[in-house]
């Protein structure tokens, strides 16, 4: 159980911890992943969120992360309005997703320029979420640390370079999980760090073959 | 590391010779690694933000629903027409109970304690109070402080969460916050904090979590006020001298065994209880849920 700001708060816009502000919080870390407002979004709302998500306002709370804005954000119920104003185009479906937790939510993200993004997460309660899939790939992790994502060849040697260059921008590393899709396919590392980790980094580790993308994820940086 | 329990804090606190509620402000600069002057900053944010969040509320406002909104409006009209059954002060509760139960169906800005669909009874019993008596607000900070320390008790022992432990875990914990918080501002020690708590817990003990249509608003805007005046008299009784035989470290243990034993169709699952009624299933099917 986390400290007493946990039990008593957070601040935010009604109804549901589970249902509304974690909702916000998954629409947030999509767009912090993307990196970008996206143009146009698909969101898929599976179980408990399909079934309820309307009167817990899921779908708007959503749309209100996706558009950047926090769990106590007044503008939460009117997210649709500000969609319309802020240029976001999005489609919003229920839909059953085989085996997924209750409060799951799927976002497909495009923008122009960019590779399109498809993240599944589940809200877990308290405001608190879980990303549970990144572009077909199994992850896990909250968004509440500095994450770093790498997408990467999967064939020896990665997980070396990756982390000697954590090493030499003296980032140390808190949790690591590597996941892939298929020997020699695609895989993924999920390094949640204590610091901040500088562009440079970011840039020389992009520069590396065998790398496909890298996004750092910074839990109170602003996309 | 949070405490455990009651007694671990009583007894930092007779050890450091300190009240409850710097037992509970001391460990959080030490678990979050911040200056106690931050944490008392964060806690006066809270405070005013519930302060914000009861003058947010409008009569004539419903959930999207429809089933909720315009109760906290109803109440003050009967109220200030009439001679409320439970006069001046606990009628007043009962309506900023239902108004902050109101503005969290509503979408409007809430402060979870401990939960969003819980969030009317501290504030219910905590704000009224500050109104009604002119108390200091140095005085409900701390206050706030003894609400969340037992709140963060209850949690590390049992939960907090409808969903794994009915409403006595999310009704009933608030109640039970608010009785501590409340004995402390009437002059009540760590040990009457303790009682009221335990009695407040006891009393709504095996309360079922049974939303209608899974959505915060039936029963759960009606069951602020409950919570809030049980606090009151919780916390009436301990400052009366009125003890709980049971220590309140054991009464959160038998909650978190009624908890474990409740069915699930019993927890937030939209599905027993009042839930479950011919009623109930009628505004289901008229919201095309």
């Amino acid at each position: 159980m986390g400290n007493i700001f946990d039990i008593l708060g957070p601040v935010m816009v009604g109804p549901s911890s589970s249902h509304t502000a974690g909702a916000v919080r998954i629409g947030m870390v999509a767009r912090q992943l993307f990196g970008r407002q996206p143009e146009k979004a698909e969101v898929i709302l599976h179980g408990s969120f399909a079934a309820t998500g309307k009167g817990h306002g899921t779908d708007r709370a959503l749309i209100a992360g996706l558009l950047g804005m926090m769990p106590d954000d007044m503008r939460i119920p009117d997210s649709y309005e500000v969609a319309k104003d802020m240029g976001m185009d999005f489609v919003m479906k229920n839909k059953n997703i085989k085996g997924a937790h209750p409060n799951t939510a799927q976002i497909i993200m495009e923008a122009e320029g960019v590779p399109q993004m498809k993240i599944q997460a589940h809200s877990i309660g308290g405001g608190r979420i879980c990303v549970c899939k990144l572009d077909g790939i199994d992850v896990n992790f909250s968004g509440e640390s500095c994450t770093l994502i790498i997408r990467n060849v999967d064939e020896p040697g990665r997980i070396m370079e990756v982390a000697a260059a954590l090493s030499k921008a003296e980032i140390n590393v808190a949790t690591m999980q590597v996941f892939r899709d298929k020997r020699g396919g695609t895989a993924v590392m999920v390094v949640e760090t204590d610091q901040v980790i500088p562009q440079s980094a970011i840039d020389e580790l992009e520069s590396k073959p065998g790398i496909i993308r890298v996004k750092f994820l910074d839990p109170n940086g602003s996309v | 590391m949070s405490y455990q329990s009651m007694e671990e804090a009583q007894l930092r606190g007779e050890k450091e010779n300190i009240p409850f509620w710097k037992a509970i402000q001391l460990e959080d600069a030490q678990e979050r690694d911040v200056k106690i002057e931050d944490s008392w900053e964060k806690m006066k944010y809270m405070w005013q933000s519930m302060l914000d969040a009861l003058d947010a509320y409008e009569p004539d406002k419903v959930s999207r629903s429809g089933l909720v909104g315009t109760e906290g409006g109803l109440m003050d009209n009967y109220r200030e027409n009439e001679e409320p059954l439970c006069g001046d002060f606990v009628s007043k509760v009962m309506s900023n109970a239902l108004k902050m139960g109101c503005n969290n169906a509503c979408m409007k800005r809430i402060v979870a304690a401990p939960t969003a669909g819980a969030c009317g009874v501290l504030p219910a019993v905590l704000v009224t109070y500050y109104k009604e008596y002119n108390v200091p607000e140095e005085k409900m900070i701390e206050a706030m402080y003894v609400a969340a320390g037992l709140g963060q008790i209850i949690a590390n022992r049992a939960y907090l969460a409808g969903a794994s432990g009915g409403c006595q875990a999310e009704i009933g914990s608030g109640s039970g916050m608010a009785a501590g918080a409340i004995c402390y501002i009437k002059g009540g020690d760590t040990d009457q904090i303790g009682h009221a708590c335990a009695m407040a817990l006891k009393n709504l003990m095996g309360l079922v979590c049974d939303p209608v249509g899974g959505l915060v608003e039936v029963p759960c805007v009606k069951r602020n006020v409950g919570g809030a005046v049980n606090a009151l008299a919780a916390a009436d009784m301990a400052l009366a001298g009125i003890t709980s035989k049971v220590p309140v470290d054991q009464v959160i243990d038998a909650m978190k065994e009624v908890g474990d034993k409740m069915d699930v169709s019993l927890r937030e699952t939209g599905v027993g209880g009042v839930a479950g009624t011919p009623a109930a299933q009628e505004v289901v099917e008229k919201l095309g849920m």
